[in-house]
C-alpha cells in the first residue's frame, strides 16, 4: 500500500513541476492530457481502488483524488496566467496609427458670436434674479418715443436717424393722424420697459434681449444691431445698486479683477442718467501696455471702456405707465441698455461691426 | 461744439492742463470728443519784427528780399512776396522751426537764389483769418522787436470739441460752459458779459413797427436798431474766434451775431433796415407753397407750419432757422436791426426737418431756449455793435412778449436729503449740495427736510423735478464713493429663462451639434428677393412690411423669410472657395399682419436651415460623405422635432414656388403647416450661382414647434415588459408613401423604422420593398409567440388595405 502512495506523491511532485514550468497553453494542455487524461496514470489509479485491499481502499483512494485536484487547480492558474501573455503579446502586434483622425470625421457647428455672447449675459442677469422677455421689432412711437419721455423734437425721431415703417392705407384709416401710432423699426429695446410695466405691477426684474434698427452705416456703426435691456423697478432699489449689478455683469463677462465707473450723461427715459464704463482688461486700467509701456490702444490710453448707458428710470416713464401700478412717489429703480456687437468687439477683439453681418464661415468658426 | 480754451478763459480759468479739465469736464456729464489745437505751434519761432529794409529781387519781380530785426542782435534776411511790405514796418515773423497753421515746419531756404530765414505773416498763415486777402500783417510800432508773437495776437489756442447733450441748450454757449467748468473745477466765475446793458432805454425805435400773428410759435421777439453803421472786417482777436470755434468771420456785424450766439448760446439775426420794406416786421406762418430764397442761395418752398419772418414786400427770413438774401447786411449797410427772438422748439425742429436745412441757430432754437435769454444777447450786441462798428443806438428795444414768466414758487423745488439718500444709495450732505446748486446758477434757501431750490431760466426745461436735482447733485459730487450693492428681489420669480426660451435654445444647439454654424442675416432685404424666390402676385410672402426711409433699394423691405438670408451667406462663401455650407439661422421674419387695421407686422420666430455640398469632411476610411440634398435638410429638422420631442409629418407639396417640385415638402405640426422642407428650385439657386449640387433647406415657425413641446415629461413604463423586436419586409405599390406604410404598421407595433427601400425586378414591376425595424409591446405583459402571430396577421390585414403584403 505504501508503495501506491508514494506513487501519487511522485506523480504529483513530477507533474506540479511540468505544470510550473510548461510555457504556452498548447504546451499546458499536453500535460492536462498527460497526467490527468482518461489514459493516464493518477486516473487510472483512482478506477483502480475497487481492486484494492479494503483496509487500503480509503487511504489510496483519498491520496488520488487530491492529487487530481490539486493539479487541476495549478493546470486552471498556470493556464489563466498563460492565456493572458498570450493574449498581450497578440494585441501588442495589433497596432494602429493612434494619430490618424477619428472616423467619421465630426463636423463641429457653432452658435454665431452675437448669439453666444447674448446667453453669456443673459444667464449672467439670471442668476443675478432677472427674468427674460422680448418684444416686436417693429414698434409704435408711443412706446419708442412718447413713453419713453422723448421730447417731441428729440432728434433720435427724426427721419434721418430712424426707420419709419410704411402703413398701408387700411391701417391709416383705422389708426388716424396720432404720431404715435405711426410705426418704426425700434431704435432700441427700451420699449419693452413700458411694455413691460403695462404687462407685470412692480416689483419688476426684467432684462430684454433683441435686434435694433438705426440708419447708420460704416465701420462702427450697422443699420442693424443688438441690444440687451434691463429694467429693475422696486420701492428702495438705488444707483448704487445699479452700480453694483453693472458691476457683477462687468466681471462676469470681462473678468474678476474688473471694476467699473459711472459717468454722467443724459437719456430721455432716466434720471440720473450714466454712462458706465469698465477698467480696461487689456491693459488693466492703467491706460499703457504692460511690456512696452505703450499707449493701449483698446481704451486709446484711458483705463476705461465704454459699455452701457444706463440710469435710475425717469419718474414721467414710471406715471405714463396706464395701469397706474408704477406711482413714481412709491417705485423707483434703474434701466440699462448694452450693445451686444459692442460687448462682443471688446470682449472677442473684433474690429469691424460689419463682420458680425458678413457671415464669413472663416470669422463664425472662431467663435460660440 | 468748438470751445476755444482761451475764449473760456474769459470767464473761468481752472487750474487744469487741457486734458485734465477734458477728463473732469467728461466725468462730470460734458463729454469731451477730441482736444484740438487751432493756429500755430512752437511758439516760441513767432516774433515781432521790424523792417529795416526791403530791396527788389534781383531775380523776381514779386519778391522783396527784407532785412528784419527779429530782436536777437543780427538781422535775419526774409524774402517776402507781398505786395504791402515795406521798411519801417512792424510786422509778425515766423522763424525756422515754426509749425504753421497747415502743420508744416518752416525751414530756412533760398527763393530764387535768395536766402530767406523765416517768414512774414499774413493773418490767415497764423490762424487769424479764413484766407489771404490783404498782404501782411502790420503791427503796432509800439511793439519791440523780438517781443513773442503769442503775446501779441491769438496765434495759438486749444479746442475742445464738447458732445453737448440735448437737454443742455445753456451749454451751448461759452458762458454756459464756462458756468459748468466753474461748478466741476471750483474756479472762479466772472460775471456774465450780459451783466450790463449799455442800450437806451424805451421801448419804441422811430420807423420800425413789429406785429406777431403766431404768439404760441413766437414767445417773444426783440429789435434794437443801430445808425452810422461801418461794415469792415472783425478784428483779428475776434476772428480768430470765431475760426477756433469753426465758423468763418465775414463782416463785423454779422460776425458780431455769431460771436454773440456762441458766447450766450442765443441765436441773432441782423438786417439791414434800409433794406426792410416798409420797416416793418410780420411774424406770420407761411402760405402754402409759398416760396423763398434762403442766404445759402436756395430757394425754398414753404407750408403753413412754417414760421417766416416778413416785410411790407413779403418774407425775408425763415424764424428762427436761416434768414433770406433780400435784407441780408452787405458792405453798404449803414444802419442794422438786429433781431433776436424766442421760437417754439418742436416747431424749429420741424421746419428743419422738412425743408432739410439745418442751422447753428435752428440747432439752438429746436432745444427750446428760455425767453429771458434773449436780451442777454441783445445786451452784448449792443456793447459789440458801439464797439466794433462805431454803431450808434437808435431808438431803444422793441420787445413783443407773448409769454408769461412762470410764477417764482413754481420755479422752487423741494431737495429732500431723505430723498438724495433713497435713490442714490448713499448720502450727500446738505452744504454740498448747497454748494453744487449754487455753484450751477440755482437758488438755494435752506427747508426742514433740505433745501429749497429755484432754478435758472436756462435751465427750466430741463430741470422740474426732485430727481433732476438729484442728477446735478450726483454728477457733479461724482459716483467714485457711491457704494456697489445688489438689490433683493423680490418679485416673486427666480431669474431664469421661460421652458420656451430653454427650448429655443435646445433647438439651435441640435443644429449646432451637427456640425451646423449659426448666421446672422440681415432683417433687411431687397424687393427684387420676391422675384428671384418667384413668389408670385397675390401670395402672402408678398405682403411684406416696406420702410419709408430706406437706406437703399436693397434694404428697402424685411425679409418675409430666411431663405433668402441663408443664401445670400451660402454663396458669399461658396465664392471664397467654402462651398460645403451647412449653415443655420434662428430669427425673426416680417409679414404686415393679416388684420389690415393693425400697425405693427407680424413678427414670428423662425428656424431656417441650409446644407449643400458635402456633409461632413471626407474621412481617410471611408471616403466621401455624399452631396446634402433633400434628406439632409429632412434629418436635422427632425432632430429638431426629436430634441423638442414633438411629432412632424411631411406631405409632398409645391406651395413654394422656390422649391424642386418633386423634393418638397410642407412640415405639419397635428396637421398645421409650420413650414417646409425641400431641395432649392435650380433655377432659383443660380441666382446665388449655387445651382452645381443639390441646396437643401428647412425653415419652421420654431414658436409653434415649442408651444407644442410638452413641459412636463411623464414617466412611461418601457422596461418591466421588454419588447419583442423584429425586422419586415413590406412590399407595396410604388405609389404608396413610406409614411403611409409607416403609419399602417404603427397601428400594431410600437416602434416603426425604415432601414432599406429596394426596388426591382425580384419585388415586381410597380413595387416597393421597404425594410423596417419594428417591436411589438405590450403595457402588462411580456408577449409570448402566439402574441407576436396575432399581430403579424392583424398587420398582415392592414397592409392589404394599402395593396401591400408582408414577406419575411
Ligand atoms: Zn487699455
Amino acid at each position: 500500500m505504501s508503495s501506491t502512495l508514494d506513487r501519487i506523491a511522485a506523480l504529483t511532485d513530477e507533474a506540479s513541476t511540468a505544470i510550473e514550468n510548461a510555457t504556452t497553453t498548447a504546451n499546458l494542455e499536453e500535460l492536462r492530457v498527460g497526467y490527468l487524461g482518461r489514459k493516464a496514470e493518477l486516473p487510472n489509479l483512482l478506477r483502480g481502488v475497487a481492486q484494492l485491499p479494503p483496509e487500503e481502499r480509503g487511504a489510496v483512494g483519498k491520496a488520488a483524488n487530491q492529487a487530481r485536484q490539486r493539479l487541476e487547480a495549478l493546470i486552471e492558474e498556470r493556464g489563466g496566467a498563460l492565456a493572458g501573455a498570450e493574449l498581450d503579446a497578440k494585441l501588442v502586434a495589433d497596432t494602429v496609427d493612434v494619430t490618424l483622425p477619428g472616423v467619421p470625421s465630426q463636423p463641429v457647428g457653432r452658435l454665431h458670436v452675437l448669439t453666444a455672447t447674448r446667453r453669456e449675459i443673459e444667464d449672467v442677469f439670471c442668476g443675478l434674479g432677472f427674468t427674460v422677455v422680448e418684444g416686436p421689432e417693429v414698434e409704435l412711437v408711443h412706446y419708442n418715443f412718447d413713453a419713453l419721455n422723448h421730447d417731441p423734437a428729440h432728434p433720435a425721431r427724426s427721419r434721418t436717424d430712424t426707420f419709419y415703417v410704411r402703413r398701408p392705407q387700411s391701417v391709416l384709416d383705422a389708426v388716424g393722424p396720432d404720431p404715435s401710432r405711426e410705426v418704426v423699426l425700434r431704435t432700441h429695446t427700451s420699449p419693452n420697459q413700458p411694455r413691460a410695466m403695462e404687462r407685470q405691477a412692480p416689483p419688476i426684474q426684467i432684462i430684454v434681449p433683441g435686434r435694433v434698427y438705426r440708419r447708420d452705416s460704416d465701420a462702427t456703426h450697422t443699420p442693424q444691431f443688438h441690444q440687451i435691456e434691463g429694467l429693475a423697478v422696486d420701492e428702495d432699489i438705488t444707483l448704487a445698486d445699479l452700480k453694483g449689478t453693472l458691476l457683477a455683469f462687468a466681471r462676469a463677462i470681462f473678468g474678476d479683477e474688473r471694476d467699473v465707473r459711472l459717468r454722467p450723461h443724459f437719456f430721455p427715459f432716466t434720471e440720473p442718467s450714466v454712462e458706465v464704463d469698465v477698467s480696461c482688461f487689456q491693459c488693466s486700467g492703467t491706460g499703457a501696455l504692460p511690456r512696452t509701456g505703450a499707449r493701449c490702444n483698446l481704451c486709446k490710453g484711458t483705463g476705461w471702456l465704454e459699455i452701457l448707458g444706463s440710469g435710475m428710470v425717469d419718474p414721467n416713464v414710471l406715471g405714463m405707465v396706464p395701469t397706474g401700478e408704477y406711482d413714481p412717489e412709491r417705485w423707483q429703480g434703474y434701466a440699462f441698455g448694452m450693445g451686444i456687437e459692442r460687448i462682443a468687439m471688446l470682449k472677442h477683439g473684433v474690429p469691424d461691426l460689419r463682420l458680425f453681418y458678413e457671415n464669413d464661415l472663416r470669422f463664425l468658426a472662431q467663435f460660440g | 461744439m468748438r470751445l476755444p480754451l482761451s475764449w473760456l478763459h474769459d470767464y473761468t480759468v481752472p487750474d487744469l492742463d487741457p486734458r485734465a479739465l477734458a477728463t473732469r469736464l467728461a466725468m462730470t456729464g460734458t463729454e469731451v470728443d477730441r482736444i484740438d489745437h487751432h493756429g500755430v505751434d512752437a511758439l516760441d519761432r513767432f516774433v515781432v519784427g521790424k523792417v529795416l529794409s526791403a530791396e527788389q529781387h534781383p531775380d523776381a519781380d514779386r519778391l522783396r528780399v527784407c532785412m528784419v530785426d527779429v530782436g536777437d542782435g543780427e538781422p535775419s534776411q526774409i524774402v517776402c512776396g507781398a505786395p504791402n511790405v515795406a521798411a519801417g514796418q512792424t510786422v509778425a515773423v515766423s522763424l525756422p522751426g515754426a509749425i504753421m497753421v497747415d502743420g508744416q515746419k518752416l525751414k530756412a531756404s533760398k527763393l530764387r537764389g535768395q536766402p530767406s530765414n523765416g517768414m512774414i505773416l499774413a493773418d490767415a498763415e497764423v490762424g487769424l483769418a479764413a484766407e489771404r486777402a490783404g498782404g501782411i500783417m502790420v503791427l503796432d510800432d509800439a511793439l519791440a522787436a523780438g517781443t513773442p508773437l503769442g503775446d501779441v495776437l491769438p496765434i495759438s489756442d486749444t479746442v475742445l470739441e464738447l458732445e453737448i447733450t440735448p437737454n443742455r441748450p445753456d451749454c451751448l454757449g461759452v458762458y454756459g460752459v464756462a458756468r459748468e467748468a466753474h461748478a466741476a473745477t471750483g474756479a472762479d466765475l466772472a460775471p456774465p458779459p450780459w451783466a450790463t446793458d449799455p442800450h437806451p432805454a424805451g421801448d419804441t425805435i422811430p420807423g420800425v413797427s413789429i406785429t406777431v400773428e403766431v404768439p404760441e410759435l413766437n414767445p417773444r421777439f426783440t429789435v434794437r436798431a443801430y445808425e452810422n453803421v461801418t461794415i469792415g472786417p472783425s478784428p483779428l482777436w475776434l476772428q480768430q474766434r470765431l475760426l477756433a470755434a469753426g465758423q468763418r468771420p465775414r463782416n463785423n456785424v454779422v460776425d458780431i451775431t455769431n460771436y454773440v450766439m456762441f458766447l450766450t448760446g442765443q441765436p441773432l439775426h441782423a438786417f439791414d433796415l434800409d433794406r426792410v420794406a416798409g420797416g416793418s416786421l410780420t411774424i406770420r406762418a407761411a402760405g402754402d407753397g409759398e416760396k423763398l430764397t434762403t442766404l445759402d442761395d436756395i430757394e425754398r418752398t414753404l407750408d403753413p407750419d412754417v414760421v417766416l419772418i416778413a416785410d411790407a414786400d413779403g418774407p425775408t427770413s425763415i424764424a428762427g432757422v436761416m434768414g433770406g438774401q433780400r435784407s441780408e447786411v452787405h458792405d453798404g449797410t449803414t444802419r442794422v436791426l438786429m433781431e433776436v427772438a424766442n421760437w417754439d422748439g418742436p416747431n424749429m425742429n420741424r421746419t428743419m426737418a422738412k425743408l432739410g436745412l439745418r442751422s447753428e441757430a435752428g440747432a439752438r432754437n429746436e432745444k427750446g431756449l428760455a425767453p429771458e435769454q434773449v436780451m442777454e444777447a441783445q445786451a452784448v450786441a449792443s456793447q459789440l455793435m458801439v464797439e466794433l462798428t462805431g454803431a450808434t443806438p437808435l431808438g431803444g428795444t422793441i420787445d413783443v412778449v407773448n409769454w408769461i414768466p412762470p410764477a417764482p414758487e413754481l420755479q422752487t423745488i423741494r431737495l429732500r436729503d431723505a430723498r438724495v439718500v433713497a435713490l442714490l444709495g448713499a448720502p450727500v450732505a446738505r452744504e454740498t449740495s448747497s454748494r453744487i446748486l449754487t455753484a450751477l446758477g440755482f437758488g438755494v434757501a435752506e427747508a426742514d427736510d433740505g433745501l429749497d431750490v429755484t432754478v435758472p431760466a436756462f435751465r427750466r426745461r430741463d430741470v422740474t423735478r426732485e430727481a433732476d436735482l438729484i442728477e446735478e447733485v450726483a454728477r457733479l459730487n461724482g459716483f467714485d464713493t457711491l457704494p456697489s450693492t445688489v438689490q433683493e428681489n423680490r418679485t416673486g420669480f427666480p431669474g431664469r429663462l421661460t421652458p420656451q426660451q430653454r427650448l429655443r435654445r435646445r433647438a439651435e444647439d441640435v443644429l449646432v451639434g451637427r456640425g451646423l454654424h449659426e448666421i446672422a442675416g440681415w432683417s433687411f432685404t431687397q424687393p427684387a428677393l420676391l422675384d428671384r424666390l418667384r413668389i408670385p402676385e397675390g401670395h402672402r410672402m408678398r405682403q411684406v412690411v416696406e420702410l419709408e426711409n430706406p437706406m437703399s433699394e436693397a434694404q428697402s423691405i424685411l425679409r418675409p423669410t430666411i431663405v433668402g438670408s441663408l443664401l445670400d451667406v451660402a454663396s458669399h462663401n461658396a465664392a471664397r472657395g467654402m462651398g460645403d455650407v451647412a449653415i443655420f439661422e434662428s430669427g425673426t421674419v416680417y409679414l404686415q399682419d393679416e388684420d389690415p387695421a393693425q400697425p405693427l407686422a407680424d413678427e414670428h420666430h423662425a428656424l431656417a436651415a441650409l446644407v449643400t455640398g458635402a456633409a461632413a469632411p471626407p474621412s481617410w476610411r471611408g471616403g466621401a460623405a455624399p452631396p446634402a440634398d433633400f434628406f439632409s435638410a429632412k434629418g436635422l429638422l427632425e432632430a429638431v422635432a426629436g430634441a423638442l420631442r414633438v411629432t412632424l409629418s411631411f406631405r409632398p407639396c409645391a406651395d413654394w414656388p422656390f422649391l424642386h417640385p418633386g423634393r418638397s415638402a410642407e412640415v405639419l405640426l397635428d396637421s398645421q403647416r409650420v413650414g417646409f422642407v425641400g431641395e432649392v428650385h435650380p433655377s432659383v439657386a443660380a441666382h446665388w450661382d449655387l445651382e452645381a449640387r443639390p441646396v437643401g433647406i428647412f425653415a419652421v415657425r420654431l414658436q409653434q414647434l415649442i408651444d407644442a413641446a410638452p413641459e412636463v415629461i411623464t414617466y412611461e413604463d418601457l422596461t418591466s415588459y421588454p419588447a419583442v423586436r423584429q425586422d419586415l419586409a413590406v412590399v407595396v405599390p410604388g405609389t404608396v408613401a413610406a409614411a403611409d406604410v409607416v403609419a399602417c404598421v404603427a397601428k400594431v407595433a410600437d416602434e416603426v423604422r425604415v432601414f432599406d427601400v429596394y426596388t426591382g425586378s425580384q419585388v415586381g414591376e410597380g413595387r416597393t420593398s421597404i425594410a423596417l425595424h419594428v417591436a411589438f409591446r405590450a403595457k402588462d405583459r411580456t408577449l409570448g409567440e402566439e402574441d407576436v402571430t396575432r399581430l403579424r396577421a392583424k398587420l398582415v390585414k392592414q397592409l392589404a388595405l394599402l395593396g401591400g403584403e408582408l414577406r419575411g
